[in-house]
């Protein structure tokens, strides 16, 4: 059994707020002369924790990202716990 | 009225502030961001610069310093509590404020005077202003893209707690005069006895720095100690 367990959360800024890096960056591709109608900048946290139970880590993670890892105004999240 | 001002790890303001506050007849030292007893000081600001680095998003790391418990106690007890630049960004990550700010619009970096229009006396920033009042003060900051979730701007913009707007010399608030892609070009947000403010005014409160007009909004935040007591 591994010493920790991967899970890899992924921070999205929800559809209404606008991302500026994005935007930039799809200009730029656009330029390249590739056909991108939108493109969003996102942010992934891996953390390691101690292997157990996933409802109890997902729950944990949960915590995480509610308190600290995302902000609720602007950004929503997903968990995946790697098998 | 003595006032506290907490100094995190990357904060780079908060001597300006200092001073400023000094200059205009306040009282005011430097707390260290673990220090959990305020209980001698009546008003509290958050500097700007980079507390924690800003590392994850502005302010976030910030927002769980052993100090805001502190900072939480005296908002609450109706203390003046006000977050310049960065200081406004925890502020909103604390929760105290509501919205977010984002980065600026046109991902640069903004760095020179721009001038603001006085929208409600009724906030610890404005309370010796004029509505219509139009102040030259310097912005300095990514990170100044205010917005809030749809219902939050409603009920800020309904409830009169937008006390200065982005604009030009004359006044006029447009999108050409928005420095930085704040929702209908606000430059701060109040609520209550809280306060927060994207622009620096204690960069402005001498002739010698090119504007002294940052004075009126710290006379405000001083003045508003002893409104409180009233």
């Amino acid at each position: 059994m591994a010493d920790t367990t991967t899970v890899t959360v992924s921070i999205r800024r929800r559809p209404s707020i606008s991302d500026p890096q994005g935007a930039t960056v799809a200009r730029a591709l656009r330029d390249l002369g590739h056909n991108v109608s939108d493109v969003r900048i996102d942010k992934t946290i891996e953390l390691q924790v101690p292997p157990g139970d996933p409802e109890s880590i997902r729950a944990a993670v949960t915590e995480m990202c509610e308190k600290l890892l995302a902000n609720p105004v602007m950004e929503d999240f997903e968990i995946v716990i790697n098998p | 009225m003595k006032t506290a001002v907490v100094v995190f790890p990357g904060s780079n303001c908060e001597h300006d502030v200092v001073y400023a506050l000094e200059a205009l007849g306040g009282s005011a030292d430097l707390v260290w961001h673990r220090d959990t007893d305020l209980s001698g000081y009546d008003s509290v600001v958050l500097p700007g610069g980079f507390a924690h680095g800003d590392y994850l998003r502005t302010g976030a790391i910030a927002r769980f310093s052993p100090v805001m418990a502190e900072v939480n106690r005296l908002a609450a007890s109706g203390a003046p509590v006000l977050g310049i630049c960065n200081g406004f960004q925890i502020l909103c990550e604390a929760g105290l404020l509501p919205g977010v700010l984002l980065q600026n619009r046109d991902l640069k970096f903004v760095c020179k005077p721009i001038h603001l229009r006085v929208e409600s006396t009724n906030s610890i920033l404005t309370r010796a202003a004029q509505v219509g009042d139009v102040l030259e003060i310097p912005l300095n900051s990514y990170e100044g893209n205010f917005t809030a979730a749809p219902d939050e701007l409603a009920s800020l913009e309904s409830a009169g707690q937008v006390p200065l707007r982005y604009s030009d010399a004359s006044g006029n608030v447009d999108e050409i005069n928005n420095p930085n892609g704040s929702t209908n070009n606000i430059a701060a947000v109040s609520s209550g006895n809280v306060a927060g403010i994207m622009p620096h005014p204690e960069r402005a409160i001498e002739l010698i720095l090119g504007s002294a007009d940052g004075r009126i909004l710290l006379e405000s935040f001083l003045q508003s100690k002893v409104s409180s007591h009233v």
